[in-house]
């Protein structure tokens, strides 16, 4: 594995981290207050730091630091996680996921933007709490004693320890500059060695911090007989006068602190030979504490006011563990229920985190091939069985029924494979969403509900475009100013709701504003000034409304860099359609408009309309087709030399025959002898595809022609049908687009070559 | 296999002999994936003569090619005795339309005669040598030849 590799592991595991960051963000923004979601957050914003420190991204590394501070204060409860620290906390995850984007692609990033975001989460993290940057408290050995001991009820509130340690400590502040005394016991585990680390390089590290002193306490070393020689015994008890801070030190041991105990205490008065006197056996302490304790948090810090005070008994009863088991004993309610609290959030971890597994989109679709081949295999086996089989009752029928179940359920399996969670689309659109208020000076809340419901993997990469659109146009179109809506009695805060839900066999998505709706009375001006319609139509309002998906209509007064350019719901509309989808639009005037989009579950099948051409059997898009008819003779009407039109209901319709258009046939079939299918093709122009008759209607497996062969033109895909038979899936876009003129024919070197 | 292991250790290498109209040929059989009867093509809109359209193969829509088309012999008729090559040309499987498959070869080098000079271009593009074999001539043609990627692209 080399290094691009590994690295493309961390990018991925990035993606990860900042949904599950991003998720965090919003549901703090929602009033979640859990400590595990908060500490989600921050391990997110951890990991993300940790391995981009790995691969040397220095960008990432520094912002993910200071987002990471400023998180930490609020995991300490030192700041509140209100309105205004989410928004730039969200907006922090939006530039981490830049950074992290420019990170693997290259490009740049708004400088600007993140190091104004930089001052402000610095703002953040100090301004609400100006002592906890500088917190290095220097305590009073004595005087914190007794506040141990009689105040055990305070360290059971847990999470807000903070609140009563600085008291005390602060008078003690300018010790700091000169310098101060840490007594760190680090223990490592035989983890470390594992994977790599290097104890001696670790105090190597440490050593470059300030003046340090090492005791190495090889009490633990078994006799020889009994010793593993891959564990770890020895543990150090190390005195460190530097002038950088509990920070520096931790960070020393940033990549080691899972595996090893790490044990950091201010030393009162300075003594380095304190450390001498103390009872080799080390202090006792627990684990859990060095889980909540990676940056020096508050946590962190209460630690060190709780160590002090063992640190400075210590020294004081000299070889006399007595009031130090005390001690542990007063602690040990806190602490046990602070272990419970980890023991509970790991549990919900892991329920949150079902175990998954990274496979290969091809191996997946190699095995959805496979199982699409054998339901059509055993629908060909059971079709020849019931041919041979007289009386209808044998054995065979029985089992070929058992097969018959067994496949579909595998089937249904294979494909539930490719089903994703709409989840990941519906983040970003939250991101989108903050952007576009932003720009405009709009405050939005964007809901969305649904979002576990799953569809397959390719659609929900092909939703992404048509989705931004539409939100934007919902934003920045369908929502009004906040005055104007504190006008109309509504709430200044404007709501975009996104749901996505099942329904038969298709997932509907519904994008919801509340603002003031289509105003037709301007869409209808704007399509008369387009020339879209003539200035005396008569439209219903649902016509109107649907003005707004032809191609170079806008109306936004003035352009902007979010829409108003005119290309916007018309490739919406196309993006929809080209994944087989529909798209509604209601709206009511001062209330909001409400666009639903229904689209197919997987890519991977597809509603068609089986007929035939010319003897052969092609497949034609249900949704393309609006309606089908029997064309009458009287409706057929000869245009110029080769033209034909067919008139519906007093319109002209060209006449398009598909037979010739593919070369199935040399001459023009008679219209009369088929069938019309009126289909709606790019750009909203009706064609009447002229076929010979319709078999019926099937779901078929779309399978690729370019895998094998080249891109046919007029030929979208191609599809197996029920006899085993390929048959080929019509593009009617491309019939359309050749009906006009374009050719569909193109060069033909291999023809000349042969 | 470890009879064509044991042929390629010795130097030598086998190969498929085939039958198109009145001639033989014959293709390296490690292109070669699987031989099949002849089952009904659906035919292709604007595809060259020669292709006779895409058959269903266990899933994968497999192009049948009529190679005496495509070598510029007259076009087949098939029917149910005719039989289809399955080979690999590059990353794309293609069916080859033959008459009937009559040997497997296990040949030398040195056996394969170079390609005799004859002034038609065509021929020489795709012939990489010839075998007499028991009296019969058989030719050896190289199918990235016959279906060249850039080709088949612009197809």
């Amino acid at each position: 594995m080399d290094m691009n590799e590994i690295k493309e592991i961390f990018f991925q595991e990035c993606e990860e981290q900042l949904a599950e960051l991003e998720s965090g963000l919003l549901k703090l923004n929602d009033g979640d207050r859990d400590p595990e979601t908060v500490n989600a957050v921050f391990r997110a914003v951890h990991s993300i730091k940790g391995g981009a420190g790995a691969f040397g991204l220095d960008d990432l590394v520094s912002f993910a630091h200071v987002f990471e501070t400023t998180l930490d204060c609020v995991r300490s409860n030192r700041l509140e996680p209100n309105q205004d620290v989410l928004k730039v906390m969200l907006k922090s995850a939006d530039v981490l996921a830049d950074l992290t984007n420019a990170a693997r692609d290259g490009g740049s990033v708004d400088q600007a933007r993140s190091r104004q975001l930089i001052k402000e989460l610095e703002a953040l993290a100090n301004g609400e709490l100006p002592r906890a940057s500088a917190a290095e408290p220097a305590p009073k050995a004595e005087a914190s004693v007794p506040a141990a001991v009689v105040s055990p009820p305070v360290n059971e509130e847990g999470f807000q320890p903070v609140a009563f340690s600085f008291e005390d400590f602060e008078a003690d502040e300018p010790a700091l500059i000169e310098g101060t005394c840490y007594e760190i016991v680090f223990r490592p585990k035989s983890e470390l060695y594992a994977k790599g680390n290097d104890a001696t390089l670790l105090l190597r590290d440490l050593s470059r911090l300030g003046e340090m002193s090492i005791h190495c306490d090889k009490d633990g070393l078994p006799p020889l007989d009994g010793m593993n020689p891959e564990e770890a015994y020895f543990s150090w008890k190390i005195s460190l006068k530097t002038d950088k801070g509990e920070e520096a030190i931790r960070s020393v041991f940033e990549f080691a602190e899972w595996d090893c105990d790490l044990d950091i205490a201010l030393a009162g008065g300075c003594a380095v030979d304190a450390g001498e006197e103390l009872p080799m056996q080390p202090v006792p302490f627990d684990l859990s504490m060095l889980d909540e304790a990676p940056a020096g948090s508050a946590d962190g810090e209460e630690q060190i006011a709780t160590r002090d005070r063992d640190a400075a008994v210590s020294a004081a009863e000299t070889a006399s563990n007595v009031l130090q088991m005390a001690q542990s004993s007063n602690r040990a309610p806190a602490e046990a229920q602070r272990n419970a609290a980890a023991a509970a959030a790991a549990q919900q971890a892991a329920s949150a985190a079902t175990p998954t597994i990274r496979v290969d989109l091809d191996r997946v679709d190699r095995l959805i091939n496979l199982v699409g081949e054998l339901v059509i295999n055993q629908a060909m086996l059971s079709q020849s069985v019931i041919e041979n089989d007289t009386n209808g009752t044998s054995s065979i029928n029985m089992g070929l029924e058992e097969l018959q179940q067994l496949t579909r359920e595998i089937q249904d399996s294979v494909m539930a494979i490719r089903a994703q969670p709409v989840k990941p689309v519906f983040q970003r659109m939250s991101r989108i969403v903050r952007e576009i208020a932003d720009m405009t000076g709009k405050s939005v809340r964007l809901v969305t509900e649904g979002e576990n419901t799953e569809v397959d993997k390719t659609v929900i990469d092909k939703l992404a475009e048509p989705l931004t659109h539409m939100i934007r146009n919902a934003v920045d179109h369908g929502l009004e100013t906040p005055e104007k809506r504190l006008a109309a009695g509504k709430s200044a805060e404007g709501t975009v709701r996104l749901t996505a839900k099942h329904r038969s066999g298709r997932i509907v998505i519904e994008l919801a504003d509340d603002g003031a709706g289509i105003n037709r009375e301007k869409v209808r001006q704007k399509a008369i000034d387009n020339d879209l319609i003539a200035a005396d139509a008569n439209l219903s309002d649902e016509e109107i409304d649907n003005l707004i998906f032809h191609a170079g209509f806008s109306t936004a007064d003035k352009i902007s860099d979010i829409s108003g350019r005119g290309v916007g719901m018309d490739v919406v509309k196309r993006s929809i359609q080209a994944l087989g989808g529909r798209i509604n639009i209601s709206s009511k005037p001062g209330q909001g408009s409400v666009f639903t989009m229904s689209l197919p579950l997987t890519l991977a099948v597809l509603d068609g309309m089986v007929v035939t051409v010319a003897n052969q059997t092609l497949v034609v898009p249900l949704t393309a087709i609006v309606e089908t008819l029997q064309p009458e003779a009287s409706a057929i009407h000869s245009f110029g030399a080769t033209q034909r039109l067919i008139s519906i209901r007093n319109s002209f319709c060209p006449l398009v025959d598909v037979g010739r258009i593919l070369n199935f046939r040399a001459t023009q079939a008679n219209p009369v002898e088929g069938v019309a299918l009126l289909v709606e093709s790019e750009g909203g122009g009706q064609r009447a595809l002229m076929v010979d008759a319709i078999q019926g209607q099937r779901q078929v497996v779309i399978k690729s022609l370019e895998a094998n062969y080249t891109h046919v033109p007029g030929i979208a895909a191609a599809t197996i049908l029920g006899d085993g038979r390929v048959a080929l899936i019509l593009d009617v876009d491309a019939i359309v687009a050749a009906s006009r003129g374009q050719s569909l024919k193109p060069e033909m070197s291999l023809a000349a070559a042969g | 296999m470890t009879y064509a292991a044991k042929n390629l250790t010795t130097g030598g290498r086998e190969l498929i002999a085939f039958r198109v109209g009145d001639q033989e040929f014959c293709v390296n059989i490690m292109a070669v994936r699987e031989i099949r009867g002849w089952t009904p093509a659906t035919p292709m809109p604007h595809a060259p003569s020669y292709v006779l359209g895409v058959i269903n193969l266990r899933g994968a829509v497999l192009p049948i090619v009529d190679l005496s088309a495509r070598l510029g012999m007259k076009p087949a008729e098939p029917t149910v005795r005719h039989v289809i090559i399955v080979a690999q040309v590059k990353s794309q499987m293609v069916g080859l339309l033959v008459d009937a498959v009559s040997d497997i070869l296990t040949v030398r080098d040195e056996e394969i005669q170079p390609t005799p000079d004859i002034s038609s271009e065509f021929e020489k593009s795709f012939a990489r040598g010839v075998l007499a074999i028991e009296g019969r001539m058989i030719c050896l043609i190289e199918l990235e030849a016959v279906f060249p990627q850039e080709e088949r692209e612009a197809a």
